[in-house]
């Protein structure tokens, strides 16, 4: 029975080195959760784009380490007016079903992303008109001078407007609507691979698209990709130790060593575009879950300073994070314009220094404070709460550790309910704007959004704004770095880490960790098994 | 007896009725769906808009109002998380978990009756003692302990059977089976094993008890006194005696079987009801969620029909108390 067993293990190990060797290379790429749906237009979520980047394709990509790359745009550039961009979109290329690609096609969509019910519009929302000049340049007029209109871009996904017409997917996915559209388990794009099937939360097959424009540009070599989610992280690794999938792009932290030690696998570790951090209410008169009533205690700069001193990065980044994450003293990370080495300052972890600035602020006896934590969203989002919770005790702060969904949490500090909390913030235009515009402004109707810590800095506020019109580069980085020079010293965020990502996968791949977490695999050349 | 199945229809109505209700009161503890629905860009403005216009700002009474009345048309209304009909993901998913908790069940049923048997004739024998022990193993893991485990002996380390998924599948009609493909049936058997392994300690530590009881008694003893077969005292006398109470009690934990299925469904990647349920909570898939408690609830409901029905037809005593009640 056992050396039948080995016989049948053996052959089939001989039978997949052999498909190894021969052209057809199928690759089966499992996360943790699906892509929510293959309307390029209707979620503006990382997973999503992230299958979606194999089917469709926008005007720009960007490579793995976050640089713009022309995709169905060749070459853009700032008209001499400053509010108009002008697009040299590329020649030749076709949809899948056979339709050329040409101008109207990427008028089409942006309208469509335009849409109330898209939840891209708001990256388009700087648009005021779209001029078609011929059949492959397109001009954008921007409601101001936009110098960051490429950037935002990178996702937004070209339809052919032919097909979505034919099958009445012009509207993007209302949820209120009681009809599927079309667009959700369909697709015709103009990307390296061909949709063949999907079955949502069971898998998506894709084969090559043998009539890729860029065909001699990348790699190419994966025939037939698979893409299939796995929820459960022991299920997931499960099925890349038994050979099952080849490449699990979501490894979780507590397992990276034992992958790193198994000769058959790959595992690539890189950090992503994405930092962690606290934030506080410096903002309301008083806080509403501490015992001190009349004050804020973080609307002392003092306190804000003393719990920067008394967080221990290095030590979460050991115990809590296993040394996968790469302690940061600002919460933009490194890669995005604004970022320097000389204010990404992380303050020495000096307990009696902080005790002295509390008592100096008035707070020597410390006081208690509600902290808001979701359970479900960072690597670790939990553990590094309770982490904290344990360090602030050393300065006298009793926080108290509220953790749950991020279907809660994330609604409690757009509203402004809590009073401290752990956020993780991504920059997808790789530009410190991005970070001002969410973060820091007043919270208004459309901008602040994020910004769950009161804090309401006209200056801040009018030096955002400045930034979206300053088209001389130079002049606009001194701007940036005059922002983060005041809001260093603000310290109204305490900036924990950069979060890392480790992708796993069989050793004929080399798929180099993304830093926006979307790996593209139309780059993955397949090495040939040294095996015989 | 009509006026028995109406008034029986009458309260599955009521039941499901409730169930809503309370399901729709607990729906904004689970959290906010629009969190889920909208990008990090999105606008406070958006967010209100489109809360306001999914309904949710209103009174959970007017949500459950307004989904009642699109029940009783026959609308469920669309995903959230999937932005498909929830009827048509019902359906799509119904097959995968109907496969697999009544091949548990059956499982559970089969190999419980057979080792109870045997450990109760067998009371002393030392493959009887190791089979009572494990199964005190089998009792206290949790079920998604059993899941991995299995999936790290048979998938991991003897790659003899698939770790995740289906396998493939036919369709014939709107159902989908994977009895009829070979990678279908060798991805049933961990979770079917893994779901039925809690109802099958149970069934064969009922058995044994029933059966060691029936053993002692008086007919038992009297057949051995007439020197009837051995086979023949345990099979015909002592099991048959043994079962009614077995019946009752498999029955009734179908139910639990397809509440487990939830664990089982998430350990194996299983692409049924359950997974389906636990990805909707996460994702406050408001809709998802009031179907799929509804379609339990119906589950419940209907069982419990079928099983006062069969009582009423079955139990002559029952048919002539409740003729002289209703007089």
């Amino acid at each position: 029975m056992l050396t039948g067993a080995k016989l049948l293990v053996s052959t089939l190990l001989a039978v997949s080195l052999l498909a190894g060797a021969a052209d057809a290379r199928t690759v089966k790429w499992a996360r943790s959760g699906d892509s929510l749906t293959l309307d390029p237009h209707a979620q503006n979520e990382g997973p999503t784009h992230a299958l979606a980047h194999h089917i469709y394709e926008p005007l720009i990509i960007r490579d793995n380490q976050g640089k713009p790359l022309p995709a169905l745009a060749e070459s853009w550039e700032i008209t001499s007016d400053p509010t108009v961009w002008e697009f040299k979109l590329r020649r030749g290329v076709k949809f899948h079903d056979g339709t050329p690609f040409t101008v109207d096609d990427v008028i089409f969509s942006y309208q469509r992303a335009l849409q109330p019910t898209s939840d891209m519009k708001s990256l388009l929302s700087s648009i005021e008109e779209l001029i078609r000049v011929d059949d492959y340049t397109l001009q954008i007029k921007t409601k101001g001078p936009n110098p960051l209109l490429p950037a935002n871009l990178t996702d937004l996904f070209i339809m052919s407007k032919a097909w979505a017409e034919k099958h009445n997917a012009t509207k993007v996915q209302d949820f209120k609507n009681k009809e599927e559209n079309y667009a959700v388990r369909h697709a015709n794009g103009t990307g390296p691979f061909v949709l063949v099937s999907r079955e949502p939360d069971v898998k998506t097959v894709m084969k090559r698209n043998e009539n890729y424009w860029g065909k001699s540009q990348v790699p190419l070599e994966i025939t037939e990709l698979v893409y299939v989610p796995i929820k459960s992280d022991a299920t997931r690794i499960a099925a890349l130790l038994s050979g099952e999938v080849d490449f699990v792009q979501d490894v979780p932290v507590q397992d990276i060593e034992r992958l790193q030690s198994d000769q058959n696998l790959r595992v690539v570790v890189g950090p992503e575009n994405r930092a962690i951090f606290l934030g506080m209410n410096v903002g309301d008169p008083e806080l509403e879950t501490s015992n001190i009533e009349g004050k804020n205690p973080f609307a002392e700069k003092g306190v804000r300073h003393a719990i920067n001193m008394a967080i221990n990065r290095q030590a979460i980044q050991r115990v809590v994070m296993r040394g996968q994450s790469i302690p940061t003293g600002i919460i933009a990370p490194p890669g995005v314009n604004g970022y320097t080495k000389e204010i990404d300052v992380i303050p020495p972890n000096d307990i009696e220094k902080a005790k002295a600035l509390m008592a100096e602020a008035g707070y020597a006896d410390g006081f208690s404070v509600t902290l808001h934590c979701p359970n479900d969203r960072y690597v670790n989002d939990e553990a590094i709460c309770q982490a904290v919770v344990g360090q602030l005790a050393q300065i006298g702060i009793e926080a108290n550790l509220v953790s749950q969904s991020k279907s809660l949490h994330f609604p409690t500090l757009q509203k402004n309910e809590a009073d401290f909390y752990l956020l993780g913030w991504g920059v997808p235009t790789f530009d410190s704007h991005y970070i001002f515009t969410y973060l820091y402004h007043t919270k208004t109707d459309k901008e602040g959004g994020w910004n769950g810590t009161r804090y309401s800095n006209p200056k801040i506020d009018e030096m955002t704004a400045s930034l979206t019109e300053e088209t001389d580069l130079n002049k606009r980085n001194e701007i940036i770095a005059e922002m983060w020079k005041i809001l260093q010293d603000e310290t109204i965020y305490i900036p924990i880490h950069i979060q890392t990502l480790a992708y796993a996968m069989k050793p004929d791949l080399e798929i180099p960790v993304d830093i926006s977490n979307q790996p593209k695999l139309k780059f993955v050349k397949i090495k040939p098994s040294k095996d015989e | 007896m009509v006026a028995y199945a109406l008034r029986s229809f009458a309260q599955a109505i009521l039941v499901l009725l409730s169930v809503g209700l309370i399901a729709f009161s607990m729906f904004r503890f689970v959290g906010d769906p629009v969190a889920n629905m909208v990008g990090q860009e999105a606008s406070q403005a958006d967010r209100r808009e489109l809360a306001e216009r999914l309904g949710l700002n209103d009174p959970f009474i007017v949500q459950f109002g307004r989904f009642v009345r699109d029940v009783a048309q026959g609308e469920f209304g669309i995903s959230y998380r999937h932005g498909r009909k929830v009827s048509d993901l019902i359906v799509e998913r119904l097959p995968a978990t109907v496969e697999l908790a009544a091949l548990s069940a059956l499982f559970a049923t089969l190999a419980g009756i057979a080792l109870g048997v045997y450990t109760a004739i067998r009371r002393d024998g030392w493959l009887a003692h190791f089979i009572m022990t494990t199964s005190l193993v089998g009792v206290s893991l949790p079920t998604f302990l059993i899941g991995i485990g299995l999936i790290y002996l048979f998938a991991v380390e003897l790659r003899w059977l698939p770790s995740f998924g289906r396998g493939e599948t036919v369709k014939i009609g709107w159902w989908t089976t994977g009895l009829l493909t070979p990678s279908g049936r060798a991805s049933l058997i961990m979770p079917v094993v893994t779901l039925g392994f809690y109802q099958l300690t149970l069934i064969m530590r009922l058995v044994r008890a029933q059966m060691l009881e029936t053993l002692r008694t008086d007919y038992v003893k009297f057949a051995r006194a007439r020197g009837l077969p051995e086979h023949r005292i345990h099979f015909k006398h002592a099991l048959r005696n043994t079962l009614i109470p077995v019946v009752t009690i498999a029955g009734l934990q179908f139910g639990s079987v397809i509440a487990f299925a939830i664990v089982t469904e998430s350990v194996f990647q299983w692409p049924g009801l359950g997974a389906l349920f636990v990805q909707a909570v996460q994702f406050v898939d408001i809709p998802v969620m009031a179907t799929y408690l509804l379609f339990v609830a119906l589950v419940f409901v209907v069982v419990n029909l079928i099983v006062d029905l069969l009582y009423f037809a079955l139990d002559p005593r029952l048919r002539s108390s409740r003729a002289l009640a209703t007089r």
